[in-house]
This record gives C-alpha cells, sequence and structure tokens, in this order.
C-alpha cells in the first residue's frame, strides 16, 4: 500500500460525499424553487445526515437482522469503490487499471440491489413490496443501461473508462455514429431518474403508497448510510454521464493557457459545472414536472420505448464506426 | 411455488391519509385480493355536545364537525333550524350565504385537485394549485374575518355583510379563477401522465354508484344527476337554474373514474364562478338578520316545538341535519348529523379489489374523505363480540389509566 493509495482512499470518499450532499441540497433548492417555495437552506443534507447519525438505529422484531444491518454498509462501500472510478475532471481515476465500464455498472446495481435484499430482510410488507417493485425496475432499465455501454465498446473497441475519458466520444465518429451516440445520451438521461429512484420512477419508494418502501424499517445510523450513498450515487451517476458524453475539457475549448494549479482548479470547477448541468437536467427538472408512474407503465416505458432509441442508437453506431 | 400474499395495512396513520382510517388489504404481489375498511378513530362526540348546548353554541360547534369546508355543516344546521323555528332569512342574507357557499366550494374542489396530484407524487401540481387557492382563502378572510372557521352563519341570516367595497374584490378574484380554471382544464385533463395515472382507476359504473348510494362528485362523475341545489333548491338557488355538472354533458359519457371527477370538479368552479356573478348582479338591499337579538332568538327557540331535516350541498355531497326542538330547551332536543364521506366511503371496498397497491392512494383520495365529518357514533365490543355499554367502557379505560400510571411510576 503506497501512501497514494492511502492518500486516495481517505480524500475521495470526504471529496466525494462533501460534492454529493452539495448536490442533493441544491437540487432540493432549485426544485423547490421550481415550485414556488423557499426550500431548505443548502447544507441542509448535511443537517440531516448528522441528526440521523445521532438518532437510535431500530431493528424491527421479525427482521433478519443480520442482513439489516449488513445491507447499509455494503451499500455505503459500493458507493464509494464507485467514487474511485471515475476520472474527476482532468485527474485520473485513482482505481483505473483495475476495472471499466462493467465494473461501474455492476457498482450501480448493487446498490439498487443491497437496498431491495435490506428491504426483503426487514420483514415488513411495505419494504417487501418496495423491494418487489425495485426488482421489476432494475429489469426493466438494465437492458437500456447495458445497450449504451455496448455502444461505447463498439466505438472504442474497449471498456475502459480511462480511453473513454482521454479521447472524447465526438472526435471519433462518423455523422451517423454522432447521432447514435446522442440517441444513447438520451435513453442513458431516461434510465438515471429510475437508478437514483427518482420522481418518476421513484416507484420502489413511492411515499403515499406504501411509506417509502424499502427504507420504511430503515432508522438511525443504516437509513443515514443509505442517505449519504444515495447522495454519492447521485453525483457519481451525474459525472459518469459527462465523462462519457461531454468529455470536453475547458482548456479544448476556449485556449485560456493555464498550468498548474491554477488549471487544475479551473478544470476542476468546469467539470462541477456540467455535472451540475446533467444533474439538475436528468434529476430536477424531471423530478418537478412528473406524476409518479405505475410499475407496470414504468416497466412498459423502459422495455418499449427507451429500448427502440437506445438500440437504434446503437445500430446507428454500429453502422457509423 | 404458490403465490405470495402480503397483508398491507393502511392506516389509521399512513402517508396517504390525512386523518385516521383504516384500510387493511391482502395482496398478491401487487394485486389486492382482500379489503376490509375500518372507521371510527376521529370520533368525538359532538352530536352529544351540541344537545347539552343552546343552538347558537351548537351552530358555532357544527362548524367544527367538517376540518375543511366549515360552512357546509352551519349551512344545513340554519336552514334546518330556519325550517323547524319557521323563521326565513331576509334575501339578502340568503344571497350573501350562497356566495360565502360557492366561494368555500372553490377552495375546496382546489384543495381536493391539489391532494390528488400529491398522491400519484406530483407534488409540483399540488404547489401550483394551492397557491392558486390562496387568493379564494384570502378573499373569504376579508369578507368573514378568518380563512377556515368563518363563524358568519347565523340562524336567520348572517353576521356580517357584503359591502360595496367588497364587490371589487370578489369581482376581481372571479377574473382571476376564469384564467386559473382554463389553465387547469390544460394541465390536468391534458396532461398524458395525469391520463395514464387515473384513467380506468377507481371506475364506479352508474349502477354501482345508485347502489351504493354514493353523493355529490363521485355520483355525478359517475354520471347520475344528482345535487340538492337542483332537486332541493334552497336560498338563492331557488333564483338560479342549477344543473347538475355531469361528464357526459363535456365529453359525452361517463365512466365515473378518478379522471372524470376531476373534469366534473374543474367545471364545478366554473359553476360556481357563475352563481357568484349571478349573486352579485341580483342582489337584494335589507337587512341581513331575520333576529338580531340573540336573546329573543333563544327565547323564540325556547318557546318554539318541531322538527326538520336541513340539506346543503358542500363540496363532497349533500350534508344533512335532523332537527328536534321540544319547546323545552334553547337548543335542540334531538340533532342529527349525515354528512357525505359517510355514502361515499362505501365505495372504498368493491373500488379497492382488484385494483393494483399503487392505486390505493388514489382510490382512497378519489372521493375527498373527510374522517372527522364521517364518525358519526362508535361502538366498541369486547373480546367475545358484546357490546360495551358506556359505563363500562368509562370504568375500563379509568383502570387502564391507573394501571398504565402505576407501570411507569408516575403519580396521580
Amino acid at each position: 500500500m503506497t501512501p497514494e493509495t492511502l492518500a486516495y482512499a481517505f480524500t475521495f470518499p470526504i471529496l466525494g460525499i462533501f460534492l454529493g450532499l452539495v448536490y442533493k441540497g441544491i437540487d432540493r433548492r432549485i426544485s423547490a424553487r421550481l415550485t414556488s417555495r423557499i426550500g431548505p437552506p443548502i447544507r441542509q443534507p448535511f443537517w440531516d445526515v448528522g441528526k440521523l447519525l445521532l438518532k437510535e438505529t431500530v431493528v424491527p422484531e421479525n427482521a433478519v437482522a443480520g442482513i439489516f444491518n449488513a445491507m447499509p454498509i455494503v451499500a455505503f462501500a459500493s458507493s464509494m469503490t464507485l467514487l474511485l472510478y471515475i476520472p474527476f475532471g482532468v485527474l485520473r481515476a485513482p482505481l483505473e487499471g483495475y476495472g471499466d465500464l462493467i465494473v461501474i455498472l455492476y457498482l450501480l446495481t448493487l446498490q439498487s440491489l443491497t437496498m431491495a435484499i435490506g428491504g426483503f430482510a426487514s420483514g415488513s410488507p411495505f419494504s417487501s413490496i418496495g423491494a418487489q417493485r425495485e426488482m421489476v425496475l432494475m429489469m426493466s432499465y438494465e437492458m437500456p443501461l447495458a445497450t449504451v455501454i455496448v455502444g461505447f465498446a463498439l466505438v472504442y473497441r474497449s471498456f475502459s473508462l480511462t480511453t473513454i475519458a482521454t479521447t472524447p466520444v465526438w472526435s471519433l465518429t462518423e455523422p451517423l455514429a454522432a447521432i447514435g451516440i446522442l440517441l444513447l445520451f438520451a435513453a442513458l438521461l431516461v434510465v438515471t431518474p429510475a437508478e437514483l429512484a427518482k420522481l418518476p420512477f421513484d416507484i420502489a419508494e413511492a411515499e403515499t403508497e406504501i411509506c417509502e418502501g424499502m427504507l420504511a424499517e430503515y432508522s438511525g445510523r443504516n437509513l443515514a448510510l443509505f442517505y449519504l450513498s444515495d447522495a454519492v450515487r447521485g453525483f457519481a451517476m451525474a459525472a459518469l454521464e459527462v465523462v462519457l458524453f461531454l468529455p470536453f475539457t475547458l482548456d479544448s475549448l476556449i485556449n485560456l493557457g493555464l498550468t498548474g494549479w491554477a488549471y487544475y482548479t479551473v478544470e476542476a470547477l468546469w467539470f462541477l459545472f456540467k455535472v451540475m448541468v446533467i444533474y439538475l437536467l436528468a434529476i430536477t427538472l424531471v423530478r418537478t414536472s412528473f406524476a409518479r408512474f405505475r410499475i407496470e407503465q414504468a416497466s412498459r416505458i423502459f422495455w418499449i420505448y427507451v429500448n427502440i432509441v437506445a438500440l437504434v442508437g446503437l445500430a446507428l453506431v454500429w453502422m457509423g464506426v | 411455488m404458490g403465490k405470495t400474499t402480503y397483508y398491507v395495512p393502511v392506516g389509521p396513520i399512513h402517508p396517504a391519509l390525512k386523518e385516521p382510517i383504516r384500510v387493511e388489504a391482502k395482496v398478491e404481489g401487487e394485486k389486492i385480493v382482500e379489503v376490509d375498511v375500518k372507521r371510527g378513530f376521529a370520533h368525538r362526540g359532538i352530536e352529544y355536545m351540541g344537545m347539552k348546548r343552546n343552538a347558537i353554541q351548537t351552530l358555532y360547534l357544527s362548524e367544527r364537525i367538517c376540518g375543511i369546508c366549515s360552512i357546509s355543516h352551519p349551512y344545513a344546521f340554519v336552514i334546518g333550524s330556519e325550517k323547524a323555528l319557521g323563521i326565513e332569512a331576509p334575501p339578502r342574507a340568503q344571497y350573501i350565504r350562497t356566495i360565502i357557499g360557492e366561494l368555500e366550494r372553490i377552495h375546496s374542489h382546489i384543495l381536493w385537485l391539489g391532494v390528488i396530484a400529491h398522491e400519484m407524487g406530483f407534488d409540483s401540481l399540488l404547489f401550483w394549485t394551492w397557491k392558486g387557492r390562496e387568493k379564494v382563502l384570502d378573499l373569504l378572510e376579508l369578507l368573514t374575518g378568518n380563512r377556515i372557521n368563518y363563524s358568519v352563519f347565523m340562524i336567520g341570516g348572517v353576521r356580517r355583510d357584503i359591502k360595496e367595497s367588497h364587490m371589487k374584490a370578489i369581482r376581481d378574484a372571479i377574473n382571476y379563477y376564469r384564467i386559473f380554471t382554463e389553465e387547469m382544464k390544460e394541465i390536468f385533463l391534458s396532461d398524458p401522465v395525469y391520463k395514464a395515472r387515473t384513467r380506468g382507476v377507481a371506475q364506479l359504473s352508474k349502477e354501482m354508484a345508485l347502489k351504493l348510494n354514493v353523493v355529490g362528485p363521485v355520483a355525478r362523475a359517475a354520471g347520475l344527476r344528482v345535487d340538492v341545489r337542483q332537486d332541493n333548491p334552497y336560498d338563492a338557488y331557488a333564483d338560479i337554474d342549477v344543473r347538475a355538472i355531469v361528464p357526459q354533458d363535456i365529453i359525452g359519457e361517463a365512466r365515473g373514474d378518478a379522471y372524470d371527477i376531476t373534469m366534473v370538479r374543474i367545471y364545478e368552479i366554473e359553476q360556481s364562478l357563475d352563481i357568484i356573478e349571478f349573486c352579485l348582479d341580483n342582489m337584494p338591499e335589507g337587512k341581513i338578520m331575520a333576529i338580531p337579538n340573540y336573546v329573543v332568538l333563544l327565547s323564540k327557540i325556547r318557546k318554539t316545538q318541531g322538527e326538520a331535516i336541513g340539506m346543503h350541498e358542500a363540496p363532497r355531497g349533500e350534508v344533512i341535519h335532523y332537527f328536534k326542538y321540544d319547546g323545552k330547551r334553547d337548543g335542540p332536543a334531538v340533532w342529527k348529523v349525515i354528512a357525505p364521506s359517510y355514502n361515499n366511503i362505501n365505495t372504498w371496498g368493491p373500488l379497492l379489489l382488484g385494483a393494483e397497491v399503487a392505486d390505493i392512494p388514489i382510490v382512497v383520495a378519489y372521493i375527498d374523505p373527510c374522517m372527522c365529518c364521517n364518525d358519526r357514533v362508535a361502538v366498541v365490543r369486547d373480546e367475545s363480540g358484546r357490546i360495551i355499554d358506556p359505563t363500562t367502557l368509562h370504568r375500563k379505560a379509568v383502570e387502564k389509566t391507573q394501571k398504565l400510571r402505576k407501570e411507569l411510576g408516575v403519580g396521580a
């Protein structure tokens, strides 16, 4: 274990949690402003986590306590690992040599899976229904998500995120394939709220129907861990989309001629800005302007419409490359 | 492997419910296979309290029956009382009552539209509709002095006049809501997601509606032309030809689902605006109280014997108050209230059976349930199923409190 690895292991989770919570705060604030409310202060998610960490953790009587308590930790760990795979602007991902897009796909899925298993293990009917819904939803959105990844593999002949991040996808493709990539982008934007369990696809956590579903029985520290992993996952998902589809550095757009620390700081801020744009487009705007779908409606949307868009995109990419 | 059934307890406390009631559903996957509705969690014994007070105090008490449409119960109360006592309110008072009643309908319907949007997770629509509702609440505050419990009705009239200066504010609000209803039609009735969530949900056929004896917008959405203002006109409604709004007049057919009921409610807001405008244009001059002195009024009540039924078309449906004055006391000897939710909650059982879990909040909310209107009587049974009489119940309650105190070590 080199000192560098240690430094990454400590700084990335802290940075990731901080950014995830800040983005969550901004999301809540902007969503409130869009619905003519004032909204909570941006530091509200930090207070929420702090409060949850102080509270007592209750384990239901008929829950499988071991699994019930383990799942939040697995979810948190997987979201922290996820952070180490995503190139932060011009910085390279700490674990770039040890995995690729497929690993990221699994890490994203793992969190939904931990919530579903935790829901089943809690022994509450609300959680069980929520977990069932989550499984159905996962089966629905995995196919378009996989199609997007396959599309990238076709362009680069590789699953490595490092390769993808260093060479912008748009510079490699012909016009036909570029249209295909755009369609894949659209499909991934629709998948994002489902992946992150946000409206209109928060069917597994529907508050008015099944009282937050899978999380109904979670409290205290366990809930705080889920909350944190959710915040980090939201940031990571938006960051992943930026890396895949908007990899342009500020330097390549307008030549500032910066070097050293100034260069890294400006590029990092530019990266954060791009992530913010994607976050607002794919999560905040969508969640303020839609009603929750029924589970069979959501499945139909993914299996038919989003799949058609993604597959047409894939076909165009295949023809264009 | 057989299908796994779950038992989903909705209530007495649940995010989909704003007031306590219990729906016990057994589900197979997402489908409901067994339903049981239990009520009686919000019983407060208001009728019993009312029969111990004088009529004016009871009038204010009747306003507290319902939490949100505070004029519907006093309206039925004053109409019933006036019939029983043989008093008639002056024409101007009748018009003022009608205006306030219709303003109330507007606020209640907009409230419901926000609630149904919230139940399907459409929170931005909830905030938008409730923002629009502020205007009518402000207007009611201007006219009566209060936003929710107006305390403006009196047996034989109203307590506050609508002056010339108020008229302009009302007309402004009417213009505002003319535009607002158009926007609501656009948003609710053409939104594809709203349509996908409400078309075919909570579908009540005409035969079913007749059989279950539903009232108000629920019955009208199913295609039944029932409305107290049309069938049994009172106050200013006698001068206005009110026609019940049914979906077949608007789109040619009535399916009786959550979409139709949205449509009925939005068009009823427009109808209310028309009624208010008519009342403003044709408002008679004169006094606003038949017997302005409360002592004289109470002494008249003490001398009167008689019974009557007062009916009012509340936003949720017809409210019925039965009265009997026995000539011995200055309050009603018998006072019986029937609220619209009592009839409408009967639809939950048949509609939830075979529905999906995702539809529970919509089915529950579409009748606009009001539990505190609804819980008029509570029957308590012991383990063997025998009814417990009030004295035993009181004794048991005291014993339980003492036991708890002993366990917790709290002094008496």
